[in-house]
């Protein structure tokens, strides 16, 4: 049981990629994060969210939905979408690895993910949408 | 503006006063490409002063733009990041094959 949770499903767009990593930053705030946290976890939140805009959906529409939920002092993040899945997410999860290099896309959302978040795992059907679950403990403020 | 450009000799200015994802570099690196060919130069400098948030778009934003000066025989370079950004040009191993200023100046004054 988590001491509080949110729910949200928004249009997969790129103009939504700040909304989602702003909303999931404002619920953190009930942890008293320090100022660099709330960067990491708004950092991790856009490479997710971005990755579902860009790859599920190719042309046509889609919702993302974000789930987050707290206890004691950990933060835990779902990022879905009903989108095609990935083919191999060992692959997808190599630095520097993309489908779309021809549009400039670095390779490197599951590198900073991965670098930001204490947890994370990525499942995904082929045909069916991709789920990525992160978490991160938040230090006490006492400690700094 | 969320970006605006400058041209120092040889080197167009790109100052950015926005949060850098997919969104924001999806709209602006065409007119980046733009401003550099239009204005002929070879280097391009980002300065970075007014940006607290960037995502890897950031590093694809920056890598597309070190192909452009590459082949104009130029460079590019970043100037005034915050930690944050450094981390990211740190994770992503973009620092080595970029250049990263304390200032525009000290910037523009390299190349």
């Amino acid at each position: 049981m988590y001491d509080n949770e949110m729910a949200l499903s928004f249009r997969a767009v790129s103009a939504n990629e700040s909304f989602a990593r702003i909303s999931v930053a404002a619920f953190a705030v009930q942890l008293d994060p320090a100022v660099s946290e709330i960067t990491e976890i708004k950092t991790a939140v856009s490479e997710a969210v971005t990755n579902s805009i860009i790859h599920a959906y190719d042309d046509s529409d889609g919702f993302v939905h974000l789930w987050c939920g707290i206890k004691e002092n950990k933060l835990y993040i779902k990022i879905s979408d009903d989108g095609k899945g990935i083919k191999d997410i060992h692959m997808a999860m190599e630095p520097l690895f993309t489908t779309k290099p021809e549009q400039e896309r670095s390779g490197l959302g599951f590198t900073i993910m991965q670098s930001f978040m204490d947890e994370i795992d990525v499942k995904s059907e082929f045909g069916k949408g991709t789920l990525v679950s992160m978490s991160k403990t938040i230090s006490p403020q006492s400690g700094r | 503006m969320s970006v605006e450009f400058k041209v120092i000799n040889s080197s167009l200015i790109v100052n950015i006063n926005s949060e850098i994802d997919h969104h924001f570099v999806d709209e602006t690196k065409k007119l980046i490409d733009k401003k550099a060919s239009e204005s002929g130069v070879k280097n391009i400098v980002f300065n970075f002063e007014n940006v607290d948030f960037m995502d890897s778009a950031g590093i694809g934003m920056i890598i597309g733009r070190y192909k452009f000066t590459t082949q104009k025989g130029g460079i590019t370079s970043v100037a005034c990041l915050s930690e944050n950004l450094k981390r990211i040009m740190m994770i992503s191993g973009l620092y080595r094959i970029i250049k990263i200023y304390n200032s525009v100046e000290e910037a523009s004054r390299a190349v």
